[in-house]
């Protein structure tokens, strides 16, 4: 459930082409001097430290993470670590938890922003600007405010240690929402709408033949976006999902911590699995995500 | 799309409309078919908008509007986690109660003093990130990514690498800390540390999310406003403070509002730094936030409608700091 994400203004081109022309960069005609690199090196190394370390603190048994100076280097135990961490949390079932939860929500989520985000996009119809300004507005209610009804909901629905009770909440975003319809006023014509209009078109063959392949590359990001999201989320998962059985990979590895002696590179190794997934991501699409959330800024 | 269109792309297909050149038939067939699928276009253009928001609105009033309001009810109740139907009715008593528990208000200021330390250098770093990726820079994307990674890092995962970083005996911090002549700081339970540490956690993950926002809205600058900036003299430190600064205004307002929702929020690092005191926030309560405040009230001390007060008071605080954002984003357009 966070929060932090920002509303998008027009996109200047699709996402995952995010490269413009570098003449048109404001501001980006002066060649970075050393220091700059240095500084960029300096917070490369803090950003990215951390989570190498998991792996290295994963990889050495307790004895050794209770010595100075602290290992800076691999050992060998990382693999049988990992393996212990996957049963004793039962991470293997949380993964699938996971996976499903984050994959159901970022598809609803995309699916029906993409629809509303349309609406507010390009049709007009009375209450639309009244509506909006509630979906912005909805971005500013913090989380905490409905968890209490919420939990009261799922406890007389019988839901607690549920998936649905995790999936349902998450089905919202007005996030989603203000970010398809920016991307839409921009990259769909309204030619092209009018044309199919013109051929019969009714509003569910133009939101299936035209709205979704215009919006596709802006549905994957907000689709990632929404992953990532879901998959990081805490404290409503950590809720509703404590008793017994289908713990994500959150309130599992947040589990691992607790016990007065707690194996900390046990810990490490539940921590940097359920960070892996998302980080492989990361490798692969980071490029497509950065050019997501940097369309999203606001811009002026 | 214009309604004007409606007319245009249907057929003129009313009624009657054709009709006098064949009397006696009345209206064929065909004609009686595009007039029924005239008045379906129609209704379609009609209704159909609402059918696409309907979704978003329909699970908003279930997920977030009656909640909303419902907390604002329980609030006003005696409730146990225990039965959470049971409801009766005490009036402002939830409010007065918290407002006298000393707990609550160490909890306010640790949500401010972290909210503080965490939120400042945050955004002024990623100011400076920004500026710096606005350069020529070779391998950018590399850069962008690598300071992204943290945001996509779990709040489970980086409180619990960060407690192990921060350890006072075998921690890394205090082991480098050593070197530059400092003793051993106990980040878990002195009172500035562990806020210190706190934060960090939340500067770690957020900050490269923050520069990446800043360099879009630098991105969208015109260049021909640094050019008349440099034909009037002003070198890059002038550039900075009378071009770039003015222009992001908004957006360093929206990064503001948005990380103080964030702040006011904090559950997850507080309640993972140390594990074995959870909802407390430490031994002596010393970095528990508003968030870990109404879960121990709520779901440890089992009080469902003391934990509503606290959440609206949070809501009711954030309305505040809203307005007061935007007064002074105000006083500032017109003071520009």
């Amino acid at each position: 459930m966070t929060t932090t994400l920002t509303p998008p203004t027009p996109p200047e081109q699709k996402p995952g082409r995010v490269r413009r022309p570098k003449a048109a960069r404001a501001g980006g005609t002066l060649h970075a001097g050393p220091i700059a690199y240095l500084i960029l090196a300096l917070f490369t190394i803090g950003s990215l430290f951390p989570l190498v370390w998991t792996a290295i603190a994963a990889s050495r048994d307790n004895q050794r993470l209770a010595q100075n100076p602290p290992p800076f280097w691999f050992g060998s135990g990382l693999f049988d670590k990992l393996e212990i961490a996957w049963t004793d949390a039962n991470l293997g079932e949380a993964f699938i938890n996971t996976t499903f939860v984050a994959g159901v929500s970022a598809i609803t989520i995309v699916i029906l922003s993409t629809i509303a985000g349309f609406a507010f996009a390009k049709l007009r119809f009375k209450g639309r600007n009244a509506m909006m300004l509630i979906v912005i507005g909805t971005m500013m209610v913090p989380p905490q405010l409905s968890v209490i009804p919420l939990y009261m909901m799922v406890a007389k629905l019988d839901w607690s240690d549920q998936l649905q009770a995790v999936i349902l909440p998450s089905l919202v975003s007005a996030f989603g929402v203000f970010f398809m319809r920016q991307y839409l006023i921009q990259a769909l014509p309204d030619e092209l709408i009018e044309a199919a209009r013109v051929d019969g078109a009714s509003s569910w063959r133009v939101i299936w033949h035209i709205v979704f392949p215009a919006a596709r590359p802006a549905m994957a990001v907000l689709g990632m976006l929404m992953f990532v999201q879901t998959w990081n989320d805490f404290l409503w998962p950590f809720l509703v999902l404590t008793q017994n059985g289908n713990p994500t990979v959150q309130v599992a590895v947040a589990g691992l911590g607790r016990g007065y002696t707690p194996d900390q590179s046990l810990i490490m190794a539940g921590a940097l699995l359920g960070t892996l997934p998302l980080l492989v991501v990361f490798a692969i699409f980071g490029k497509q995500i950065v050019g997501g959330i940097m369309q999203g800024a606001v811009k002026g | 799309m214009t309604t004007g269109h409606e007319t245009a792309a249907a057929p003129p297909a009313k009624e009657g409309g054709a009709a006098p050149a064949r009397p006696p038939a009345g209206p064929s067939d065909d004609e009686r078919r595009r007039a029924r699928l005239s008045r379906r276009w129609q209704r379609d253009v009609r209704w159909s908008p609402y059918a696409f928001v309907s979704p978003f609105f329909l699970l908003f009033l279930a997920f977030g509007l009656f909640p909303l309001i419902y907390t604002g009810w329980a609030s006003l109740h005696a409730v146990e986690l225990t039965a959470p139907t049971d409801m009766s009715w005490v009036g402002l008593r939830n409010y007065t109660r918290i407002f006298d528990d000393d707990f609550f208000w160490n909890a306010a200021k640790n949500t401010l003093t972290i909210g503080i330390i965490s939120t400042v250098p945050q955004l002024l770093m990623a100011m400076g990130l920004a500026h710096i990726l606005n350069y020529k820079l070779r391998a950018s994307t590399f850069y962008r990514v690598a300071m992204l990674a943290p945001y996509a890092t779990s709040i489970a995962a980086a409180s619990l690498v960060f407690v192990l970083l921060f350890g006072r005996d075998y921690g890394m911090i205090n082991w480098a800390l050593n070197f530059v002549g400092i003793d051993n700081i106990d980040w878990q339970n002195d009172k500035w540390a562990s806020q210190i540490a706190v934060s960090t956690i939340v500067i770690w993950r957020w900050t490269g999310y923050n520069a990446l926002i800043y360099l879009a809205a630098m991105q969208a600058i015109p260049q021909d406003l640094y050019e008349s900036a440099a034909l009037d003299g002003a070198n890059r430190w002038q550039q900075f403070f009378h071009v770039t600064l003015p222009s992001l205004r908004p957006t360093i307002l929206f990064t503001v509002v948005v990380s103080t929702i964030g702040a006011s929020q904090l559950f997850g690092e507080p309640l993972l730094f140390d594990a074995n005191k959870g909802a407390s926030g430490g031994a002596q309560h010393q970095f528990q936030t508003l968030g870990l405040y109404l879960y121990e009230q709520g779901w440890v001390n089992q009080h469902l409608g003391r934990a509503s007060a606290i959440a609206w008071t949070m809501f009711l605080i954030l309305i505040v700091i809203g307005i007061v954002n935007y007064v002074i984003s105000r006083r500032l357009r017109a003071s520009s």
